[in-house]
Order: structure tokens, then C-alpha cells, then sequence
């Protein structure tokens, strides 16, 4: 059995929000819903799921980023979930984050190797003769050219601001790298080169991947393990190619079929689901998917259905799953 | 193709005009679309693909010029030539014989305006309906398009439905007028997967149930593979590949769109690594001399440095703008 790098129990992270003209009604809105799963070393878990579901959320609490509302995170046996300060400090090195966006959160006016060795910089990594060695190497690792380090970001093409990305947040040795749409923003040619990259970089640096997209056919390209969420909760979970061609939950199921595959041949009908997903203000009662559900029954209207393992290794929170069965 | 010819495309060209130099963004494009047929034109950022679009619409503002080119519009045995139409005369094919929709539905819906009002306006503009005839076929068309309880929502503003809601209500406008074309610019783009499948469900309805030819423009070979009849692969301003869609999918003969769907995972199938391409696309400002992916090409020849390959048929209705692909293709029984 593989080494658990991370691991969630019943992770949530809920936000307040007022509603009404004057805000007079308070609500809380479960971005993250008692979300459990374990990540082993060197294995990408993919997170798939529509706008609101809640996976850049996860991905921000497990990061620390967001203060998780209640529940654990074990980074290595640790429950990092409570951490502060300093300690909370030290356990981000060994997290970092790949943006849709790497540029968003970096100051304009850095240089490209400033911008890497920021990290190392705030972290206090090394000599200054170290730190410009490890610029250097990562530079060379994510296939930049060397006049780089002496640029300006906003010379770069969104494919080569993406590697910068991807060095700055390699520059601290991370165990685990949480990729939020790394290359959503990209044409194809270059999100292949991006794909194909991060792949390398996973077996050069042994380093464990969250990669968290809304496209499924990159997720599955990338992924061991792809998660689906609804609505906050986690409702499969098991083996990419499982999860692609033979999933057990019906919200899974309709996703799949919804996507359109660059293959004339499979075209048909389309439409899996009519409707949209249901705001994560005003929840459904029972499971959260029961209104647009072909499978629901009146168990469904009351009662939230746990993760259940129903074939090896794949895990779906419904009812009425079961091998071999389809919408 | 045995459906009527609808528009005829011939060495469209639109420059933009800029304090850097001058680009050609699209750079003598020609296709022909029928009647109920849908056209995909595929590429990435900066091929051209959306201005071709906007040029057909002859949306295009300063800096940008439409210099060359004829746009062949064959409406009820008549033909029109959209470049010499004067701005009120197009105002009259616009939103009428054709309607475009955009990747965000809000930069074309108005936002102080109600949906019902705003689709109930061409409807008697171009249709010349009362009222209240106006409004029970809003109704109908929003209904027709899947939107719930079309007699309430027609009177919420737009920014009262959701995004996929609000492409419906675009798609409802282009039914409103009965437009022989629609022109759809990455519609499903922002869009979440089943939502975007519902919309492609509808562009399908549409152009079965009144023939609607349709140009559709997207980055996604998905929504292509799921859509398009034809599809014209677009590159540094160039169509460099056009064809049926099976074909351009089962045997594509340029090697930029060899190299696209090589680049896609595909959702049961994956390979160990995807393609790349190498380099990026030419800097439009500059003439291009030869063939404008030559420098990323795997296998160019020294002709392709010197010559920009033509557009020519290699198979039935299947044609590729690449020296290399014309010479395989005449070579007496050579294997690609």
C-alpha cells in the first residue's frame, strides 16, 4: 500500500452570506461539504465538477489558503487544519499552487527571476548565490530560455507565463502541487506542452498532484484518481478510467455523456441533465442532486447518501448505485 | 452537397491598422455554406477565426478594414453581395436573414431591458407583429428553447438568468427572425459541460427543424465533432484545411490539424503523451512569405519556405492548403 501524503475528514468549509434587500437574512453557503479522501504519495487526484461545485474551494482550504470551518486535514499525519502562525507557515512550503492565471497574483513589475525566487525569499531558503542557482535550474526544468530570468513577465506568451507559474511554485520543493485549471486559459498546442510538462516534472521531483479542472478528458489524461464533486460534496470517487467509462453515479454519468469527445462518430444526443445546478445557498434537502435525478426516490428527499464503495476502488454517495447500471 | 447554397465566402481579406504595423488577420479566406448546414471553423487564439465571422456580418470597426473579397449571400433566388450594401440595407440582414451569438451573452443583450421586450422588438420590426401577437410568440420561441415558465420569465431582465439561460434567450432571438444564418462565436465557452450540452442539443434542433445554416467558432474540437457538417481549420489567417468532418477527424491531411487533434486528450482514449507543437504562430504583421506554418512543420520542404501552398481538393470535398500533403495525395498509391 502506497504512503497517504494527504487526507481530508470531514472537511468543511462553509461561508457566510446575507440576503435580502437590507442583508437581514443571515445563511451559510457549503462550498465545502464533509468531504473525505486520501491522496498517496506521487498519485494526481483529479477534481472534476461544474462552476460552484466547490473544487477550487477544496483545493484553497487543503492549501490553508481558506481556514477550513471544521474538519481535519492530515498533511503527513499532521493535522494541518488548525495550524497558525508560523507553523501554518511552515507546512505552505510543502503545498504550493498552480493558478488558471499564474500572472494574477504576482507583482507586474518583477523580473521573471525575482518572481521565482520569491518564495525563497519570504521562506528564507539558502545563501542569495543558492537561491539564484535554483532559479537558474528551474528555469531550465520548466523549458524557459535562460534571457529569461532578466524579463518582464507581460513578455511572455500565456504558455511560457504558465511555466513561470509552474517554476515559482516548484521553487520550495513541495510535496504537493494543487493545480487550479492550470491550463484552462490556453490554446491546445500550448495545454499539451503544459500537460506533458507537469507530467515530467511529477516523476523528476516525485511530486503528488491535486488537479483540479472542469474539463474531464484533461483530467483523466492526467489523473490516476479523478473525484467528482456536487454542490460541495464529494459524490464519486475512484480509478480515471473508471470513472470515465463505467461510473455509478448518475450526476457522474451525466456529466460524462455531456462531454462533447472529438469524434464524429459518437455524436447523438447529448442532453444527460435539463436544468441547472441548484445554488449552494438554498441546498436541496437528502442528497443534494435528488431534483435533477432520472434515479430519485422519496429516501432521496430526506436522506444524504454516504460514500459507499460499491466496485473496487470507486466510491459513489447514492442510494441507489450499482454496478453496471446507467441513465 | 444537394441543399440549396446559401453564402459564398471568396478571398475575404480584413486587416487591422495599428501603430505596429498592419495586420492581416484574415488573409484570403474562401468557403461556401448551404442551407441547413453547419460550418465549424477551428484554430487557436489569433487565427482569424473570429474575425472571418464578424467580417461576414461586416462587423468590423477601425482600426480594422475588410479589404478584399466578396461575401455572396443567396437569399430566395436573389444574391446579394454584403460588401456592397450600404449600412442601413445590412441593418435589415442583420438580426433578420442573419444573427450572431457571442461567448458572453450579456455583451449583446441590454441590460435595462427586459428579455421579453427585447425579443418582441425584431419580432415587430422584421415581422411586423402587433403586440400582443409579438408577445405569445416570445413566449413560445423562449418556451421552444427550454426556458421554464416562459409567461413569467419573460418579464425578468438578463441579468436575472443564469448563463446557459441567457444563450437560450440569444439562440430564441435568432429563431425570432427565422435567420437563415446563424453565426455562433465560441457559444458554449463559458459554459459548464451539461449546460453546454444542452445548447448543443439546441443548435442541432434549430438546424434540423428550420434549416438554419450555422458558422460555428470555437477552440473546442468537441463541440466541433459534435456539431459541424464541414470544417475549415484556420492558421495565421489562412483556411489550411477544409473538409467534411468525418474525414477532416478520421484523415486529416494538413499537418497543423494532424498536430491539433493529436494535442486533444480524448475523454475514453488516452494516449502516453499528447502532441506538441513547437514554436508558436508567425506574428501577423509581417508579410509572410511561403507557407505560414512552415516553421513549426515536422516535415516541410524547401518549396514550403518559398511558396505559400493554395487551398486545393485532395479528396472529394476534402482540401488541404500543404505542399507536402498535394504531393502524397497525386503520388501514384503512396501511403501516408
Amino acid at each position: 500500500m502506497a504512503e497517504i501524503l494527504l487526507k481530508t475528514v470531514d472537511l468543511v468549509k462553509s461561508f457566510p452570506v446575507r440576503s435580502g434587500t437590507f442583508g437581514q437574512h443571515r445563511l451559510r453557503l457549503f462550498a465545502v461539504d464533509h468531504v473525505n479522501l486520501t491522496i498517496t504519495k506521487g498519485e494526481t487526484l483529479g477534481l472534476v465538477g461544474e462552476s460552484g461545485c466547490g473544487k477550487t474551494t477544496l483545493g484553497l482550504t487543503i492549501m490553508r489558503l481558506y481556514d477550513p470551518t471544521s474538519g481535519a486535514i492530515f498533511f503527513e499525519g499532521q493535522d494541518i487544519a488548525g495550524l497558525q502562525g508560523a507553523a501554518k507557515r511552515q507546512s505552505r512550503r510543502q503545498m504550493q499552487m498552480i493558478f488558471q492565471d499564474p500572472l494574477a497574483s504576482v507583482d507586474p513589475r518583477m523580473v521573471v527571476e525575482e518572481i521565482i525566487r520569491e518564495p525563497l525569499d519570504v521562506q528564507n531558503q539558502g545563501t542569495a548565490k543558492e537561491r539564484n542557482e535554483i532559479v537558474s535550474r528551474l528555469l531550465q526544468v520548466t523549458g524557459m530560455p535562460m534571457d529569461a530570468a532578466g524579463r518582464f513577465p507581460a513578455e511572455f506568451s500565456g504558455g511560457q507565463q504558465q511555466r513561470i507559474g509552474i517554476a515559482r511554485a516548484l521553487a520550495l520543493q513541495p510535496k504537493l502541487l494543487v493545480c487550479d485549471e492550470p491550463v484552462s486559459a490556453l490554446d491546445v498546442s500550448v495545454q499539451a506542452q503544459i500537460l506533458n510538462l507537469l507530467r515530467d516534472l511529477q516523476s523528476q521531483f516525485q511530486l503528488t498532484y491535486i488537479f483540479i479542472s472542469h474539463n474531464i478528458a484533461v483530467t483523466a489524461f492526467m489523473s490516476q484518481r479523478i473525484g467528482v464533486m456536487y454542490l460541495g460534496r464529494l459524490v464519486e470517487i475512484g480509478p480515471s478510467r473508471a470513472i470515465v467509462n463505467a461510473p455509478l453515479h448518475p450526476y457522474t454519468m451525466a456529466l460524462i455523456k455531456a462531454v462533447p469527445d472529438a469524434e464524429p462518430d459518437l455524436r447523438g444526443r447529448k442532453r444527460g441533465l435539463s436544468g441547472d445546478v441548484p445554488s449552494p445557498i438554498n441546498r436541496p434537502t437528502g442528497c443534494p442532486f435528488h431534483p435533477r435525478c432520472p434515479w430519485v426516490q422519496d429516501i432521496c428527499r430526506v436522506e444524504n447518501p454516504p460514500l459507499r464503495e460499491i466496485t473496487p476502488d470507486q466510491f459513489a454517495a447514492c442510494h441507489f448505485a450499482e454496478p453496471g447500471k446507467t441513465i | 452537397m444537394t441543399n440549396k447554397p446559401l453564402l459564398d465566402v471568396v478571398d475575404l481579406k480584413t486587416e487591422f491598422r495599428l501603430a505596429r504595423g498592419v495586420v492581416h488577420a484574415v488573409n484570403g479566406v474562401s468557403f461556401s455554406l448551404a442551407e441547413g448546414e453547419v460550418l465549424g471553423i477551428v484554430g487557436e487564439s489569433g487565427s482569424g477565426k473570429s474575425v472571418t465571422a464578424l467580417s461576414v456580418m461586416r462587423l468590423i470597426d477601425k482600426p480594422g478594414r475588410i479589404v478584399g473579397g466578396q461575401i455572396l449571400f443567396h437569399d430566395d433566388q436573389k444574391t446579394v453581395d454584403l460588401m456592397s450594401l450600404t449600412p442601413r440595407e445590412l441593418e435589415n440582414v442583420r438580426g433578420n436573414k442573419i444573427s450572431m451569438i457571442f461567448q458572453d451573452p450579456m455583451t449583446s443583450l441590454n441590460p435595462v431591458l427586459s428579455v421579453g421586450y427585447q425579443l418582441m422588438e425584431p419580432l415587430k420590426q422584421h415581422r411586423g407583429l402587433s403586440e400582443a401577437d409579438a408577445r405569445a410568440a416570445a413566449i413560445k420561441l423562449l418556451d421552444r428553447v427550454g426556458i421554464p415558465q416562459a409567461n413569467l420569465r419573460i418579464k425578468d431582465y438578463p441579468h436575472q438568468f443564469s448563463g446557459g439561460m441567457r444563450q437560450r434567450v440569444m439562440i430564441a432571438m435568432a429563431l425570432a427572425c427565422r435567420a437563415k444564418l446563424l453565426i455562433a462565436d465560441e457559444p458554449t465557452t463559458a459554459l459548464d459541460v451539461t449546460i453546454q450540452a444542452q445548447i448543443i442539443d439546441l443548435i442541432n434542433e434549430l438546424k434540423n427543424e428550420i434549416k438554419t445554416a450555422v458558422i460555428i467558432i470555437t477552440h473546442d474540437l468537441g463541440v466541433i465533432a459534435a456539431l459541424a457538417d464541414q470544417v475549415a481549420v484556420m492558421y495565421a489567417g489562412h483556411i489550411v484545411e477544409l473538409g467534411p468532418v468525418r474525414d477532416l477527424f478520421k484523415s486529416p491531411q494538413h499537418p497543423y490539424t494532424q498536430a491539433l487533434l493529436g494535442a486533444v486528450p480524448r475523454l475514453h482514449n488516452w494516449p502516453e503523451r499528447l502532441t506538441t507543437i513547437d514554436g508558436a504562430p508567425p506574428s501577423l504583421t509581417v508579410n509572410i512569405v511561403g507557407c505560414p506554418f512552415y516553421p513549426r512543420c515536422p516535415v516541410h520542404v524547401d518549396r514550403c519556405v518559398t511558396e505559400n501552398p493554395p487551398l486545393l481538393e485532395l479528396q472529394r470535398d476534402h482540401s488541404a492548403a500543404c505542399w507536402v500533403a498535394q504531393a502524397l495525395a497525386t503520388a501514384p498509391k503512396a501511403k501516408v
